[in-house]
């Protein structure tokens, strides 16, 4: 039950500051310091959300799936390379710099060549994701394949076990902080992803909304679509939480056993 | 016939013997101790014992049966407890009954009557981390045993332990090994444990590491209990000190 309360007063300080942010935005706009034609006013901005919430809805659900699909894509993907190469040393040698080099390859560079080689629809925006979301995921796996002590790894071949058993019982567990980590960053990305491809070409999506109110200089709907994609993107990282606390039950009895110490 | 015999061992690494022409028994219930300072080849020549490391000469045979290379029968514990966070005591104990085949139920079943035996009653389902130090350790013996085909090597178990704590646990381990089916090789450069604990201790100095003493502690056991306060325990460790020398 405290336990309960301190969780709330901790946030107290966050929720006070958004409120402030909101309102001294809010009375800029309503004293006229800065013209609504630049930036609209928060209840502007909420009142564009509520007229438009069943077109935006539409498409935020075309940019969800999107995300959760490239998102799923560049889980797999990462699960199996990391996993490989943490088999193999000499494909991790091979690979670990290419991974890297990946990942300085601007998203908005490769969106336009997406859109060419894979058309309009959904399958860019999906590539996109993927690519975008799996690198975080790769390279915590890898470091978390690697976390585990060395005598743990000889107690368990002292013990007889094969190397998938080691994977198992060893590796795994020890990756998922990790894998988590890695997940929750991509989580973010994915939405992020998604939207930026849209911008480039296609017919449905939060991107597409984007660039059409953005063409009507629509100033309350562009902040509107970002408020729904913050909203999205902090949904997603809550259920990577979710899920990790019901993958890891373990975690919490660490956590509460450090602080007791 | 010995439970465990190491027979003309020799390891080298590189171009550097670490261990030579070491030969050891170990009898059925005995606990014998390899004592030496650091660098004498004892964590190697418990990497040949159990199998994680072929000697360049010499075998090992458990039982009448040549082990040499074959990790998996002969069963291993250090001073790290390496109990896994993510799994439960009960799980982290049974594990290797777990990777031998067993279901994860079995496995469990056949686990939990040792809790009482081993001071573990009621952490079955904890977590490692709620444990103390010394319960960590019964915990990675209880796993040692159940892993074990009878035979288990304790590389310096309880150094990282207080020695308050040492002292309880090295008591408590006497009176389990009076109940429970395991010989024991034991590494130690506590002297003290050493005497308290084996009923024989090898020395092994020099360098490569070789055999170069064995002690027979004539104590009978269950020890009493000022044993490691008499004369002839006294006796045991200046006898052990010039030895080392």
């Amino acid at each position: 039950m405290t336990k309960k309360l301190q969780n709330i007063t901790s946030k107290i300080p966050a929720i006070v500051a958004l409120l402030v942010i909101v309102l001294v935005w809010q009375l800029l706009c309503s004293f006229g310091i800065v013209p609504t034609y630049m930036l609209p006013s928060p209840i502007d901005v909420v009142k564009a959300l509520f007229n438009d919430r069943a077109i935006i809805f539409d498409h935020a659900k075309i940019s969800l799936s999107e995300s959760l699909i490239g998102l799923g894509l560049g889980i797999f993907i990462a699960f199996v390379m990391a996993t490989i190469m943490d088999y193999f040393k000499t494909l991790n040698l091979a690979f670990y710099p290419l991974l890297i080099i990946t990942q300085t390859i601007p998203t908005i560079a490769i969106a336009p060549i997406l859109v060419l080689w894979l058309g309009f629809g959904m399958a860019p925006k999906i590539a996109l994701v993927m690519i975008t979301t799996f690198f975080p995921i790769a390279v915590g796996l890898l470091d978390g394949y690697k976390s585990v002590d060395e005598d743990a790894l000889r107690l368990m071949r002292a013990m007889g076990a094969t190397k998938t058993q080691i994977f198992i019982h060893a590796k795994m567990p020890a990756a998922l902080p990790h894998f988590f980590s890695g997940l929750k960053i991509s989580a973010s990305y994915a939405v992020v992803g998604a939207v930026v491809s849209e911008w480039l070409g296609g017919f449905e999506g939060l991107g597409v909304y984007m660039t059409r109110v953005k063409k009507a200089y629509a100033f309350d709907k562009m902040f509107a679509v970002i408020i729904v994609i913050v909203l999205i993107s902090l949904l997603l990282m809550l259920v990577v939480n979710l899920i990790r606390r019901v993958v890891m039950p373990w975690e919490h009895v660490v956590q509460a056993e450090r602080k007791r110490d | 016939m010995a439970l465990l015999t190491a027979e003309h061992i020799t390891k080298q690494y590189g171009s550097r013997t670490i261990i030579e022409d070491i030969n050891i028994h170990l009898e059925k219930g005995e606990i014998v101790s390899l004592l030496g300072v650091s660098g004498s080849g004892k964590t190697t020549l418990f990497h040949v014992l159990s199998g994680l490391t072929e000697p360049q000469k010499g075998k090992v045979v458990l039982g009448g049966e040549d082990i040499t290379g074959k990790p998996g029968r002969i069963s291993y514990m250090l001073q790290k407890d390496l109990l896994f966070q993510h799994k439960k005591i009960i799980d982290n104990v049974s594990l290797p009954l777990v990777l031998k085949g067993v279901k994860k139920e079995e496995a469990r079943a056949k686990a939990s009557p040792y809790f009482a035996e081993f001071g573990l009653e009621g952490t079955q389902n904890q977590y490692p981390t709620q444990l103390s130090g010394g319960m960590r350790q019964r915990a990675a013996l209880l796993r040692t045993y159940l892993s074990s085909t009878g035979v288990a090597l304790l590389d310096e178990p309880f150094s990282a332990l207080d020695t308050i704590t040492k002292t309880s646990i090295q008591k408590w381990y006497l009176q389990v090994m009076q109940h429970i089916d395991l010989s024991t090789l034991f590494i130690t450069h506590d002297i003290d444990e050493a005497i308290l604990l084996s009923d024989r201790i090898y020395i092994l100095s020099g360098q490569p590491g070789r055999i170069s003493h064995e002690i027979v502690i004539r104590e009978p056991k269950p020890r009493r209990d000022d044993f490691n306060l008499s004369p002839e325990f006294l006796e045991y460790k200046k006898d052990i000190l010039s030895k080392l020398n």
